[in-house]
């Protein structure tokens, strides 16, 4: 269908005042030669959207500039269907709000003598004129330049779901799926279903009073995953590799232990020589597998006899940590000293008995914390599940003898939340002795038994106890410390990253969304996560299982997942211009793309997240969106009408990111707070996709600086796309080096991290930034 | 929709009944399934008790940048509709099938508004803050916040009949202000149903000895939030409510109410971090400040207690383990004197501060406010019905993170219910 553009210019809500809005109107019918452009005193009343709407139906109007309000407001009622783009020129919060209507300017007059006499007139500003006109002229090329939006969709996404796992995390999340009308592989490496669940006498409270313990009901999930038509159980079986995307994962199984040629093999090293300014932001180093005797396959070959997928949950779980490097506990050294784990099962097999001799072990002491010299963590990986553990295997040496004495000395006792009660009805117990206190010595007597030595904090006082045996209370190693686990065939290597953030836990990094990960469409729960109860793990399982759910169905609609849920458009490649430097798939967040053995990416647009990186970092320029694409916003770059030298007015391109940088614009202007109106804001998805051609457009036009406003990055990054503030800063140097062959100097460009509630700093900022370009004067390149 | 591969009937309305991150994220991930969604909200606005707060641990970014991207998904999804200023009088009927009265209150402004100010601008009428927990006026036309969603202001019914009223309504280029909006009631139909209403601060007030509302300078952790942030009361100042003079050395109160049988039985969660967290706001603020942390046990859940050590590391900061047992005021120079028996070290302490923070509690929203249906409480008034889900704070004392999690899965839970009809 053909384009036709509308402009509809509002004079509400101050816009009217602040601004000349006939001169502006010129711009879109003058300068533009738009057919229509209408103003009203208040266009989102019924009225003015009367007029958009009777100009969509007479006019056959599709593309809508509407010169107004923020996009964040008003967003409904300028909401004309999807055949209709709106494009939203935000003259009140970023022009009339946070800018002076008027100015105060010097006019040199003679008086009736003929006396030349200076007088201050106020005037209406031009530069916060000049700002609207220029937003005007963004916004009509930006609905010039978008193309519709067709959805990137597959045949037969795969509706199934994959679960990594048969703990109680994996078969909940399998049978959870499963009722909901899915259906759900688990494949689980050991012989039998259960996972450590199936190893516990019994589970920590999951319900109130929260007071007893309760027998676990992992049998049970395992006859009801058993017996589930919908649900298949691969045990003793392992993920050789996972390809493909979401609503096409292929699946590589192999028996456990085994070796495989669909094995993912090791990732080509970078070659190191190359030059690769933008480089920098190198991928991380993938974990590295040992050394193979089984030449593998490419990640690109295809396997016939895999099996296809939607989505993943990985609950792969843990293995217990390590306690021998405390050595003053004793473990490995003496028989009788245990890990809470070891606890466990022997208690899942009978009455509390000692390794040493197999005696009954009456008296246990349980260890929470291991430090010395006031050192107060709990053990690595201990989450606070190591104290509730703790309390409930001081119960079991209740439940088997009735003269049965635990001793539990802790630093901290973590009972967060419900499980205080459980903590208290431990306190009730006679024979359950809570003590705070450092533990200095574990040594061995004769007889085997262990003396615990205590310095007790609370009495004020050296104890030594005489147990029979000793419980470290140990947490559990993440499956993802250890080894990828998900064994994916993507270019960026097998594993998850940012995994050193969280000591090998598989973690979003976002306090919002705990089950975001940098693999789209791979969902983690239970003990990757963080060491949980078993209340927890179930919990969590079900959390994962709905997001299992909503990637396949996205897919299927041809929509993107967290965060631009929703989102149908995609990045597109024009491949005969591609040079092989394979940025965009060292680059890429999520580890979209995989490149082929020339280089040559191969997109895979189920697993991007739509935020623009791999446009940001083409160095030609050959990926684009439908609706966001290089010539778009360098043509909007371009309509910026920088003035001449002699005007002395400075003119500043400032990228500023959407989701957080923007509406801290829009605060600043709901404050009121005035800032320079030199400098213009182009909203993009994210900094990563800033591509420096824009940066090199801006100057090459006479603009006299160029400034990035992104979020913060680094181990608490908040970036909505992890990487693409920092990837935006990594690609600032190449930047610099380019400004310095043109004779410019590097000031001119910076980028700010900056969080969404910093707006009162927003003036200080802009104004900063201005007077730095004011220091280094205007561009050379003006006028050229 | 229907589901192809099952042919199972999937229709019908999840009714998610609080707006707070809880709410917004079980509204949200089961409209990004698919399924149609009502969220009912009491307050003005969205974004419940986070709104309020200034930072999250342990990244200490800010929650609004979390609510930030949830209303972009609200906005652009069509599968959901939320209403404010909005409880639920009546819930009649079963799974599958719920017959719900809701109830509006008036907001006295209608969709005409452009948030443009003028209402405000021109209103005499000033009251106190509950946003900031009383700790300044706002004008009686208000916007909650800066970041409220929907961006949309709100007239205190104490000026309506009065002559302000009119005023702010004379004041309106858009006719947006209806003096004689009324509390309406209506009814839907809802399949499943949610109960999300979140948390409470525990009445500090309730704990004679902490002496909360009788010596000026002692604060709850939530007014901290508030003190912190640049949209609060002193524009992010922690300075003290007797005189505004800057804080040098504060101190925090753990279990203010919480792992108490007289007051909160069970652990409240978020205290300790919540604590560890302000003390960064004080350290950063002032580099000269000294903050006391005095403590039953210190609980960092989950991958917390690296924030612990990030805070313990910090040598103006210490931790007092010993549970207070007198607050009193210096009545000449307004300082707090903190009793509190060490006991690590078995002294008996009195000590000065500047400013006490009181780490109360989360109590239950339905400890005040049950559910006007079925459901079942435990004996602290959690709801742990089966059939009315709950989640988030209302169901166990949680984290953001943790309310995230669960949220999540009762999404799920809510679905299944649709599934199975």
């Amino acid at each position: 269908m053909e384009k036709k553009l509308g402009v509809y210019i509002c004079s509400g809500c101050e816009i009217g005042e602040g601004l000349n809005i006939e001169q502006l109107s010129q711009i879109a019918t003058k300068e533009y030669k738009m057919q229509i452009c209408k103003t009203h005193t208040a266009m989102c009343g019924e009225e003015g959207v009367g007029l958009i709407k009777k100009d969509i139906e007479a006019e056959g109007v599709n593309h809508i500039v509407i010169a107004a309000c923020s996009n964040r407001v008003k967003y409904d009622v300028f909401d004309f269907g999807p055949a209709n783009f709106v494009e939203r020129v935000n003259l009140r919060e970023q022009v009339v709000w946070s800018h002076d209507w008027t100015k105060k300017v010097q006019v040199k007059t003679k008086d009736a003598e003929g006396k030349e006499e200076v007088k201050e007139e106020i005037k209406p500003n031009e530069d916060t004129q000049m700002l609207a006109e220029d937003y005007l002229r963004m916004g009509i090329v930006k609905a010039q330049k978008t193309n519709p939006v067709d959805p990137y969709l597959i045949e037969n996404v795969e509706r199934s779901i994959l679960v990594i796992g048969g703990g109680i995390t994996g078969l909940t999340a399998a049978i959870e799926a499963a009722t909901t009308g899915y259906d759900v592989t688990i494949v689980e490496r050991a012989q039998q279903l259960g996972g450590y669940a199936a190893k516990q006498r019994k589970q920590v409270p999951t319900k109130a009073p929260y007071t007893q313990l309760e027998q676990t009901n992992i049998q049970e999930k395992i006859k009801g995953a058993t017996a589930n038509p919908r649900i298949t159980i691969k045990t003793n079986t392992e993920i050789a590799r996972i390809s493909g995307a979401p609503g096409q994962f292929d699946v590589s199984f192999k028996p456990a232990g085994t070796k495989s040629v669909w094995d993912v093999p090791p990732p080509k090293k970078k070659e190191e020589d190359k030059d690769k300014p933008a480089a920098e932001a190198k991928i991380e180093e993938p974990v590295e597998l040992p050394a193979d005797l089984i030449k593998c396959e490419d990640i690109l070959t295809s396997n016939p006899d895999a099996e296809r997928f939607g989505s993943i949950i990985v609950a792969a779980g843990g293995t217990p940590s390590d306690p021998s490097g405390f050595e003053h506990l004793g473990y490995g050294k003496f028989a009788n000293v245990i890990t809470n784990v070891m606890m466990e099962d022997t208690a899942s097999k009978g009455k509390i008995i000692r390794p040493s001799d197999r005696k009954e072990a009456k008296t246990v002491a349980f260890i929470q914390s291991p430090g010395l010299d006031g050192d107060d963590s709990d053990f690595p990986y201990s989450s606070s599940v190591t104290s509730l553990i703790s309390l409930k295997q001081a119960q079991y040496v209740r439940e088997d003898y009735n003269d049965g004495k635990a001793y539990i000395i802790y630093k901290h006792m973590r009972t967060p939340g419900h499980y205080e009660n459980f903590y208290k009805s431990a306190q009730n117990d006679e024979g359950i002795f809570l003590t705070r206190g450092e533990v200095k010595a574990v040594t061995e007597n004769a007889d085997k038994s262990l003396t615990v030595e205590v310095d007790d904090t609370i009495l004020g006082e050296k104890i030594a106890v005489n147990v029979d045996m000793v419980v470290l209370a140990t947490g559990m190693v993440p499956a993802t410390q250890l080894e990828p686990v998900i064994n994916l065939a993507y270019r960026q290597g097998p594993a998850f990253k940012d995994l050193e953030l969280f000591d090998g836990y598989a973690d979003s990094n976002y306090i919002c969304f705990p089950y975001e990960t940098r693999r789209t469409g791979v969902y983690t729960a239970g003990n990757v996560r963080q060491t949980m109860t078993n209340g927890e793990c179930i919990e969590d399982a079900t959390g994962a299982a709905l997001k299992a759910i909503q990637c396949l169905e996205s897919t299927n609609r041809g929509m993107a997942v967290h965060p631009r849920s929703g989102d149908m458009s995609f990045p597109e490649f024009f491949f005969q211009r591609c040079t092989q430097c394979k940025r965009c798939t060292e680059e890429c967040p999520f580890g979209a793309l995989d490149d082929d053995e020339k280089g040559t990416p191969k997109p895979n647009p189920t697993r991007c997240r739509r935020c623009g990186t791999c446009m940001g970092a083409c160095p030609e320029r050959i990926v684009s969106f439908k609706n966001y694409h290089i010539d778009m916003i360098g043509s909007m770059v371009k309509a910026i009408n920088v003035p001449e030298e002699e005007e002395e007015k400075y003119r500043i391109v400032a990228f500023v990111c959407e989701n957080d940088a923007y509406p801290a614009l829009d605060m600043a202007g709901l404050h009121k707070l005035k800032y320079s109106a030199d400098i213009r804001f182009i909203p993009v998805r994210c900094l990563g996709s800033v591509n420096t051609i824009w940066i090199a457009d801006a100057m090459s036009k006479g603009n006299d600086g160029v400034l990035l406003i992104g979020c913060k990055y680094g181990d608490d990054y908040q970036c909505h796309f992890v990487k693409g503030s920092e990837l935006c800063n990594k690609r600032m140097d190449n930047v610099a080096e380019t400004l310095g062959k043109l004779r410019l100097e590097p000031v001119r460009v910076q980028q700010i991290q900056f969080s969404i509630d910093e707006y009162n700093k927003i003036p200080e900022v802009i104004d900063k930034f201005v007077k730095v370009i004011e220091g280094v004067g205007f561009n050379p390149m003006k006028g050229f | 929709m229907a589901d192809e591969k099952t042919g199972a009937p999937v229709s019908g309305t999840i009714l998610v009944v609080g707006g707070g991150i809880s709410g917004i994220t079980t509204a949200l991930e089961a409209a990004e399934v698919g399924y149609e969604v009502f969220i009912v909200e009491k307050n003005p606005y969205l974004g419940g008790r986070v709104a309020q707060l200034n930072k999250y641990f342990p990244k200490l970014c800010p929650p609004t940048c979390g609510l930030e991207i949830n209303f972009q998904r609200i906005k652009n999804n069509k599968n959901i509709k939320w209403f404010t200023l909005t409880e639920v009088e009546k819930i009649s009927g079963g799974a599958g099938n719920y017959d719900v009265t809701l109830k509006t209150n008036p907001r006295y402004v209608n969709n005409n508004c452009t948030c443009c100010g003028k209402c405000a601008e021109v209103c005499d009428v000033e009251i106190p803050n509950e946003f900031n927990f009383g700790m300044d006026r706002r004008k009686a036309a208000y916007l909650p916040h800066e970041m409220a969603f929907p961006q949309r202001y709100v007239l205190d019914q104490s000026i309506i009949g009065k002559p302000t009223a009119q005023k702010c309504k004379d004041s309106c280029a858009y006719n947006a202000i209806d003096l004689d909006d009324k509390a309406r009631t209506f009814d839907i139909k809802a399949a499943s149903i949610v109960w999300a209403t979140g948390w409470n601060p525990y009445d500090a007030k309730k704990m004679d000895n902490l002496s909360f509302g009788k010596v000026q300078n002692v604060i709850t952790n939530m007014m901290m939030e508030r003190l912190a942030a640049v949209n609060g009361p002193t524009k992010g100042k922690i300075v003290r409510p007797s005189d505004g003079k800057q804080v040098n050395n504060i101190a925090f109160v753990q279990c203010a109410g919480s792992r108490d049988d007289n007051h909160l039985p069970f652990c409240s969660y978020i205290c300790c971090l919540a604590s560890l967290k302000q003390t960064t706001y004080i350290r950063e603020a002032n580099p000269k400040s000294k903050a006391t942390i005095f403590y039953i046990d210190l609980r960092t859940p989950g991958r917390y207690e690296k924030f612990y050590k990030k805070v313990k590391a910090d040598t103006n900061v210490s931790f007092v383990k010993g549970k207070v047992a007198k607050i009193e005021e210096d009545t000449e120079t307004k300082d707090v004197i903190v009793t509190v028996e060490d006991t690590l070290s078995g002294k008996k302490i009195h000590e000065r501060f500047d400013m006490v923070v009181l780490a109360t509690g989360m109590e239950p929203s339905t400890a005040t406010s049950k559910v006007p249906g079925n459901a079942k409480y435990d004996e602290n008034n959690f709801v742990i019905s089966d059939e009315i889900l709950s989640t988030g704070c209302v169901k166990k004392p949680s984290d953001v993170m943790s309310s995230g999690q669960t949220a999540t899965g009762t999404a799920l839970k809510a679905i299944q219910t649709l599934v199975r009809r």
